[in-house]
């Protein structure tokens, strides 16, 4: 008898052991919603924790790398699971593996940001991050503030990885000339642009003159709110937006449409003059749109129900809403009306005969500045341009809600893109330039974090007050005019 | 005396594991929160530069953080108090009464408190909804014509009763079962006693259950004020982001947004410690508050 209880104890205690082994390898954040102790779960402190706690691992393989030499070394590549997903990706680094004999350890998670900057912060980042400005958690932001990136101005400079064009020469005008990939004003490439779309405004081709309806497609902003007023008497909203962040694409074009690239880059840099004068007609553009507003949209202009004002433009309750590329993929399964088509078109020119512009999404990927593996992580962002890269990234797909799985091409801003894709939808939308519509690109100037100014909650998330009449365009304008000051000072 | 020794130095490294993990893991974080919070930094990199106070003094300007404190300290006083009646009368009915399907009753209350809160956020995502919101749903249902979609999430002041709501719901049964443990201790021939001398069910509650299950509620008090605070930012996180436009901003969202978001790691953490010290206070003015002489059975 006795003999069997330690036997039971034994088992049971190796069977909890086991357990906790086990459950050691776990990615996911644990979130603790059990009232906690004395103190207040302070998320930053524990990272603190970490910080100290963890040694600082360092690699340092001291083996001279010969160019082009990189078998039997090991890269670690980590990167947003984000609306592309991840197939086309894992595509590239197998090529990659083959072509240069090195082993790829890739990481791609939902909230890689939130993944890697522990490590980042312990000193052993990834070689490679593939995750955008804009992202929650501003990670890339901030590691532009804290002058934690490698520069990349030589892997543009240079030909690209197995081909004998120059980086630069192969991407599409402007791709990396704004502040997305040179964040310092410097003429220096810091981050890589990747997976250029196109954004503008999306409609259902079947309500429109081009796909057998009644309205026309509006050319300038006066014809806009125009058929705003037409389709108030139809009880169709002429706007909606998912939620206030999308609306940055839309004003970026709104500003290149106003001032061209002169304003755009004088209120990139938070010119405080700009915002309260040249930039007038923007907030007052806007604020004219939003009062043909969707009345549900800014009640559902939050993470868990913006998807419903994605669906009012596709159900015949809203006529245009700013998106990007992706919204087909992501809306593929909703119930739209009958006879529903995707539309897609640039922004209307500001007046007659004035420029269309349609902004275009860039995402970035960069090298950590104290990377283990620097010159291979280069090679990586050079191979990421090549040909075979580029097209393994057009035949992306990703798994839909049935578990089909669809096309989403990632397409580099390489010139000539087009060739390689095939699918009929994304043909349509990455040929939006070639009706005279230019292309608006670039972004916010990195500016030194100013203590409880947030820019861009200022500029974007006002909009919910302003739809909702909360607040008066002049006082938006106000106060976004405050937040320039207090961060162009900063920048001084 | 060799006993005593050997018994001292048994005990000493028994504690001094748990010593150790407990001065790593909570006491230098809390210590270097209050530190930190005297720079101003990124927060990624090490870098940072001696600010003093100066944090401090940007907070009691800054707007949004004076609109995260009213909510914050909103949500606390109205979810503590309608948590705790509700607990306290849920758990006065389930452990006095006999009432069909008790038990039944008791799990379902609980389970609010097991779900994660992304799940809850999702469940209320879909009930303050607006077309196809339950709510909203069901009023379209009782009045097609006229029905006006009530803006549970959209409206800057019904936003905050709305997040409430949610953590309301989603502490009850944790409270309750709490209660009802201590409750359950209390001997029935007190209740008969009572019953004996006349007393009806209400009076036998507040002259019976109440003084005897008070220290519990005391205790559970300290829970309140720090889980509140807590969940808020995650239902917050999960539900509204903050909006619309920093509605709905509390304390923790806050500091959220500004130690990552806005890359003033320093100045979030001066946020924190405010936090700290108002909860810490906060508990404290409770505690001697609700000082009882102790009635036992």
């Amino acid at each position: 008898m006795k003999n069997w209880k330690k036997l039971i104890s034994l088992i049971l205690v190796l069977v909890l052991a086991f357990s906790l082994v086990a459950c050691g390898g776990s990615d996911e954040p644990e979130t603790a919603d059990e009232p906690a102790a004395e103190e207040p779960a302070e998320e930053p402190a524990a990272d603190e924790a970490d910080e100290e706690e963890a040694d600082t691992d360092e690699e340092a393989e001291e083996e001279p790398a010969a160019e082009g030499d990189f078998a039997g070394k090991t890269l670690r590549v980590y990167g947003l699971d984000g609306g592309y997903g991840t197939k086309g990706w894992l595509d590239v680094i197998a090529a990659f593996e083959e072509a240069t004999g090195a082993t790829v350890e890739a990481k791609f998670e939902k909230n890689i940001y939130d993944v890697a900057r522990p490590e980042i912060q312990a000193g052993s980042p990834p070689d490679v991050l593939y995750n955008s400005l804009g992202q929650e958690g501003a990670l890339t932001e901030t590691m532009i503030k804290e002058d934690m990136l490698l520069d990349l101005t030589d892997v543009f400079e240079s030909e690209v990885f197995g081909e004998d064009i120059i980086l630069k020469d192969k991407l599409i005008a402007g791709a990396v000339d704004t502040s997305l990939t040179n964040p310092y004003g410097d003429g220096k490439t810091y981050l890589a642009p990747l997976f250029y779309s196109p954004t503008g405004l999306w409609y259902n081709k079947a309500l429109f003159t081009e796909g057998g309806g009644d309205y026309e497609l509006p050319t300038t902003m006066d014809e806009f709110i125009a058929l705003g007023e037409q389709a108030a008497e139809d009880d169709i909203a002429l706007f909606t937006y998912p939620t206030t962040g999308y609306f940055d694409t839309f004003s970026f074009a709104l500003m290149h449409e106003v001032g061209g690239t002169e304003l755009f880059d004088k209120l990139m840099n938070f010119d405080p003059d700009a915002w309260a004068n040249e930039a007038t007609p923007i907030f007052e553009t806007i604020g004219s749109i939003l009062e043909y507003v969707e009345p549900n949209t800014v009640s559902q202009a939050n993470n868990e129900l913006f998807t419903n004002n994605q669906l009012a433009v596709m159900q015949n309750k809203a006529l245009f809403m700013p998106n990007g590329t992706w919204i087909i993929g992501e809306m593929a399964d909703a119930k739209a009306a009958d006879g529903f088509e995707w539309g897609f078109m640039a922004l209307p020119a500001m007046e007659d005969g004035g420029d269309r512009y349609a902004f275009s999404w860039l995402e970035q990927a960069f090298i950590p500045a104290d990377a283990a593996e620097p010159e291979l992580a280069k090679a990586f962002i050079s191979y990421l341009y090549s040909d075979e890269a580029v097209e393994l990234f057009v035949n992306n797909t990703i798994v839909n809600e049935e578990g089909e799985e669809v096309p989403s091409p990632a397409v580099q801003p390489v010139l000539g893109v087009e060739e390689f894709i095939t699918d009929e939808d994304n043909k349509l939308f990455y040929s939006i330039y070639n009706d005279g519509v230019k292309a608006a690109m670039g972004g916010f100037a990195a500016a030194p974090a100013v203590e409880g100014v947030d820019f861009q909650a200022e500029l974007f998330d006002s909009i919910n007050s302003v739809a909702s009449g909360e607040e008066t365009v002049e006082e938006w304008q106000a106060s976004v005019v405050d937040a320039a000051t207090k961060i162009s000072e900063a920048m001084e | 005396m060799k006993k005593n020794k050997s018994r001292t130095r048994f005990i000493i490294s028994g504690l001094l594991p748990a010593i150790l993990f407990y001065t790593i893991f909570m006491v230098y974080p809390t210590i270097s929160v209050f530190v930190e919070s005297l720079y101003k930094t990124g927060g990624l990199s090490g870098k940072k530069t001696f600010v003093g106070l100066n944090n401090f003094r940007l907070l009691l300007e800054d707007e949004t953080f004076i609109r995260a404190f009213q909510n914050t300290i909103f949500l606390i006083v109205i979810v503590t108090i309608v948590t705790m009646f509700m607990a306290i009368f849920l758990a006065a009915v389930l452990t006095r009464e006999n009432l069909k399907g008790q038990n039944f009753a008791r799990t379902i209350l609980y389970i609010p408190n097991i779900l994660s809160i992304a799940v809850v956020a999702s469940i209320f995502a879909a009930i303050f909804g607006m077309d196809t919101g339950l709510i909203n749903g069901l009023g379209r249902l009782f009045n097609p014509e006229t029905w006006q979609n009530i803006p549970f999430l959209g409206d800057r002041k019904l936003v905050v009763y709305s997040i409430a709501f949610a953590m309301i719901w989603q502490a009850v049964g944790y409270y309750m079962v709490m209660y009802m443990s201590t409750m359950s201790q209390i001997p029935e021939q007190l209740y008969e006693a009572a019953s004996l001398d006349g007393a009806s069910k209400i009076r036998q509650f507040f002259d019976i259950t109440l003084p005897l299950s008070w220290e519990t509620v005391r205790t559970t008090l300290t829970f309140y004020v720090i889980s509140n605070i807590n969940i808020a930012f995650q239902i917050v996180k999960a539900l509204t982001g903050g909006g619309p436009d920093g509605a709905s901003m509390t304390l923790l969202n806050y500091q959220y947004e500004q130690a990552y978001t806005n890359s003033s790691f320093g100045y979030g953490l001066a946020i924190g410690v405010v936090v700290f010290l108002f909860s810490f206070i906060l508990t404290a003015i409770i505690h001697r508050g609700t000082k009882r002489d102790i009635v036992q059975f």
